[in-house]
């Protein structure tokens, strides 16, 4: 792939570690619709794996399972070897942290503050201490404090600390979401789309924060439109399709499959599920791989997908 | 002055074409003239109230005249640029001096229109009255000369174009700092001048005027606004927060001290157990942006629980508790209650929570009206209450009794007054530091977006029922202080609206017009509605419809409340901030 940063592609990746997410046999149906069909996934640890697909395939539903928002109607999710519980709160407790596809920050709050919210799970001070301020509580809030600068600094935004997380400009309400998840000491950071929207400059530095992210020890599942991110970051690739897992492999495994060209990536396939319906994004998505893998060109590579909460 | 605007195309036209250095000297001279008309006699009879008759002294609604006007001169001097009083006038002194011109011409035709017509025609003014009348318009001609300082914006709506006139309040950097020494002078000053205000206002004995004073005060705190005083003030308070909060506390404790009669402490320990309310429900609407319209049932809650320990005759309860364990137990019960209505409605959003709290409320008082022996177990008696609650006497102080203190007699309500001061300390105490804690942080995420508040690992449900019963508890300790003030205790006053605060539309207004999320915003909000209420009661039933018709007004052109903390602030006028940020240092 055309990979013009400075970044370990996908060769230098560390060796899988073990097991830290694997989702076996999740199926979600909403009444008569099934959103997701029996999809296996498994993120081990030091690892960034991609979930790709065409809009509608199911990945933020998917997401969502993963994360607690939807219980699944089959199936479950463990992580660390334990089931999750189906509440998002506890999910972020056990050690996953999530983004959204849509930015969802607290918008009348300031960028400290929004990271504050983020060490919830990793703070235990309660009302009475809040009110009495003792040793115990002044301590841990400092600690938070000093913790959630250095994550500001490590995402760049330390010197707009004060500012409104609402005026900040759309790269940066972005980078303060991976922060604001960061917060929370995550094993495992889920991102959703984190370079909608971004012009490819904004794209490659994403791209350099996850690579760190993944070097301070935290795996990364991330869904995202932008082949060449994709490809570029991952060690893995998963590809849905209207609710199913067609295949899973390394970049180079996934480009070269004729059915995920053909759902997704090229040329329409008359036999690849979902053909039909995908035929005006499929062949959206054709033209955009084209303009990838023929040059180092600047299209961006993202779809806007529709909300799917 | 806006020679320099960078948009030279709109650049805005003042409404009358004087010269400036004229229309600056007209301004001055207005307002010196205003100033000293106070010191003629207005009209020829003494029955019209605050007797308008002497020369040499100001009598009555002349007092609101002479500071008007004085206002008028030192906005007018502060246009010269004299350099201490630039230090008033951050924003520009122009836009403010077209403000506080119309104010003081507000006030002064108010008064001699009330003349006239109480007296029965302009007949009975004196040439006094005239000068005055004249000085203003004077004045107010002169500041509709100024040049503005402010672009104009493409607003259509002629309303909106006249209130826009003197231009948006600044978004000014933080003040430089001063001297901490002139700092913590400056904070002194302005709370005596605030309690001096507080003071006027609440001895004003006619409703013509509180009138005329309601006028000046809403004008010239407008003024300030706009010249950015207010904005200076407030960030000098921020940077002494505690010294502030402190010597608030010491005025407010002196109010007693400065009244001849207890009937003005009877205002003011209503009106501080009404703020102490607000401040509990701004827990719940504030912060957590949650919808209760029916919360005070637990104030209601609080002052029958103390009523019931309190070792009345009446109360089916026969024990007595010393006062310590009365107010411990009254939040306790009131804070129980919270979480029983919390459980099992705190699991619904938005609309159907406002419903379902009215409904407690409506069922508390219900309930209360019933328990009467007749109807069900004789607990709360009834429509009837439970009288004759005994006064208390805490360390040997009998609160019912007038005390004598330096010469200066307190009186009943003068001492309950600074009881409920004390518990409005601990409220501000326990409201402010939740606020800024781990837990207020967690609420106001719940209340920015739900969704990513749990998704940060915060536990919804359980933080909007800490919430909801912290607010419960806080208004429990503000009902048990009115159990003992009022004597006794009846289920009327715990009503959804009514034309008496505390009722739980006041409080809700309270909160929201003062401003929501703030320590300060919904007592000032909750002193002015009961101010109004107790001093337009001549106005009978129309006090209602004005106070709708005001609410409205109010709304429509400050969405944030009197007291907008500076997030909420920047989202309901982000259109009209250039920089809207929060820190100092621009990037």
């Amino acid at each position: 792939m055309t990979d013009t940063t400075i970044a370990p592609g996908t060769g230098s990746a560390p060796a899988p570690g073990t097991p830290l997410l694997e989702a076996r046999g999740v199926i979600m149906r909403f009444g008569g619709l099934t959103a997701v069909n029996n999809v296996d996934l498994t993120v081990n640890t030091g690892e960034i794996i991609g979930l790709i697909g065409p809009n509608g395939a199911g990945k933020t539903t998917f997401f969502n399972c993963l994360t607690g928002l939807y219980i699944p109607t089959e199936g479950q999710v463990t992580y660390k070897g334990t089931v999750l519980p189906p509440k998002p709160f506890k999910v972020t407790q056990a050690g996953m942290a999530r983004t959204f596809q849509n930015i969802r920050l607290f918008h009348n709050m300031s960028v400290l503050e929004n990271v504050l919210v983020g060490r919830h799970t990793r703070t235990k001070e309660g009302i009475v201490s809040a009110i009495l301020r003792g040793p115990g509580y002044r301590r841990e809030e400092a600690d938070s404090r000093e913790k959630a600068m250095a994550l500001l600094e490590f995402t760049g935004l330390a010197r707009k600390a004060s500012h409104l997380a609402r005026n900040l400009p759309y790269g940066e309400q972005r980078k303060l979401e991976i922060a604001r998840a960061l917060a929370s000491e995550p094993g495992l950071l889920l991102l959703d789309e984190p370079t909608a929207g971004m012009n490819p400059q904004e794209t490659r530095a994403t791209e350099e924060l996850v690579f760190a992210i993944r070097d301070r020890g935290i795996a990364v599942l991330v869904i995202e439109h932008d082949m060449r991110f994709i490809f570029n970051l991952c060690d893995r690739v998963a590809v849905l399709v209207q609710g199913e897992k067609l295949v899973e492999g390394t970049s180079e495994v996934v480009q070269a499959d004729e059915r995920v060209i053909a759902a997704y990536l090229g040329t329409p396939y008359e036999a690849a599920p979902g053909s039909t319906a995908d035929a005006g994004s499929g062949a959206d998505a054709g033209s955009r791989a084209d303009a990838d893998s023929g040059s180092a060109s600047d299209a961006e590579g993202t779809i806007p997908e529709e909300d799917e909460q | 002055m806006t020679e320099t605007t960078t948009t030279p195309a709109t650049a805005p036209r003042p409404a009358l074409p004087l010269p400036e250095t004229a229309a600056r000297g007209l301004v001055a001279v207005g307002g010196l003239a205003t100033a000293a008309s106070a010191f003629l006699s207005w009209t020829y009879s003494s029955s019209f109230p605050g007797d308008l008759t002497v020369t040499g002294y100001p009598g009555g609604l002349q007092w609101v005249t002479l500071v008007a006007g004085a206002l008028v001169l030192l906005f007018a001097l502060s246009g010269y640029r004299i350099r201490g009083l630039r230090w008033l006038t951050p924003g520009g002194a122009d836009g403010a001096t077209v403000i506080v011109a119309v104010g003081a011409l507000a006030t002064t035709w108010f008064t001699l229109i009330a003349i006239a017509d109480e007296l029965g025609g302009l007949a009975n003014l004196t040439s006094g009255g005239w000068i005055a009348g004249i000085a203003s318009l004077l004045g107010l001609l002169g500041a509709l000369g100024l040049p503005r300082d402010r672009t104009e914006s493409g607003e259509k709506n002629p309303l909106k174009r006249i209130l826009a006139y003197p231009g948006n309040r600044p978004d000014l950097s933080p003040a430089p700092a001063l001297p901490a020494a002139v700092e913590l002078l400056v904070i002194a000053v302005a709370v005596a001048i605030g309690l001096g205000i507080f003071t006027f206002g609440i001895d004003t004995s006619y409703g013509e005027l509180f009138g005329g004073f309601l006028i000046a005060a809403s004008f010239a705190s407008w003024a300030l606004s706009r010249s950015g005083a207010l904005g200076r003030l407030t960030d000098i308070t921020g940077r002494h927060r505690v010294y502030s909060a402190v010597l608030a506390f010491v005025a407010a404790a002196v109010f007693p001290f400065t009244q001849s009669n207890d009937a003005n402490a009877t205002i003011g320990v209503n009106l501080l157990i009404f703020g102490g309310t607000a401040l509990g429900l701004n827990v719940v609407v504030g912060l957590t942006g949650l919808l209760d319209l029916g919360y005070v049932a637990f104030l209601g809650v609080g002052a029958y629980t103390a009523a019931l320990v309190s070792g009345a005759a009446t109360s089916s309860v026969h024990v007595t508790f010393p006062f310590w364990a009365a107010a411990l137990t009254g939040a306790a019960i009131s804070g129980i209650f919270g979480i029983i209505l919390g459980a099992p409605t705190l699991r619904v959003r938005g609309d159907y929570l406002a419903i379902v709290t009215l409904g407690f409320g409506e069922i508390f008082r219900i309930v209360v009206n019933n328990l009467d022996g007749v109807s069900g177990p004789n607990v709360t008696g009834g429509p009837n209450g439970i009288p004759n609650i005994p006064d208390l006497t805490i360390f040997g102080f009998n609160l019912g009794n007038s005390h004598t203190i330096g010469g200066i007699t307190l009186g009943r309500f003068a001492n309950y007054f600074e009881l409920m001061l004390v518990f409005i300390a601990i409220i501000v105490l326990i409201f402010s530091r939740s606020s800024s804690s781990r837990i207020g942080r967690a609420w106001v995420a719940i209340r920015e977006d739900e969704t990513a508040a749990t998704a940060m690992g915060i536990n919804a449900f359980r933080f909007k029922l800490l919430a909801f019963a912290l607010g419960a508890t806080l208004a429990g300790l503000a009902g048990t202080v009115m159990a003992h003030v009022n004597f006794s205790v009846v289920p009327d006053p715990f009503v959804f609206a009514g034309p008496v605060p505390p009722n739980s539309a006041f409080l809700l207004a309270a909160v929201v017009i003062g401003g929501m999320g703030t320590v300060t915003g919904p007592l000032i909000g909750a002193a002015l509605f009961y101010l109004l209420q107790a001093k337009l009661q001549f106005l009978q039933s129309y006090q209602l419809l004005l106070f709708g018709i005001a609410l409205i007004l109010f709304m429509r052109f400050r969405p944030e409340g009197l007291i907008a903390n500076k997030q909420r602030r920047l989202e309901f006028h982000e259109d009209e901030t250039e920089s809207a940020e929060l820190s100092t240092a621009g990037a």
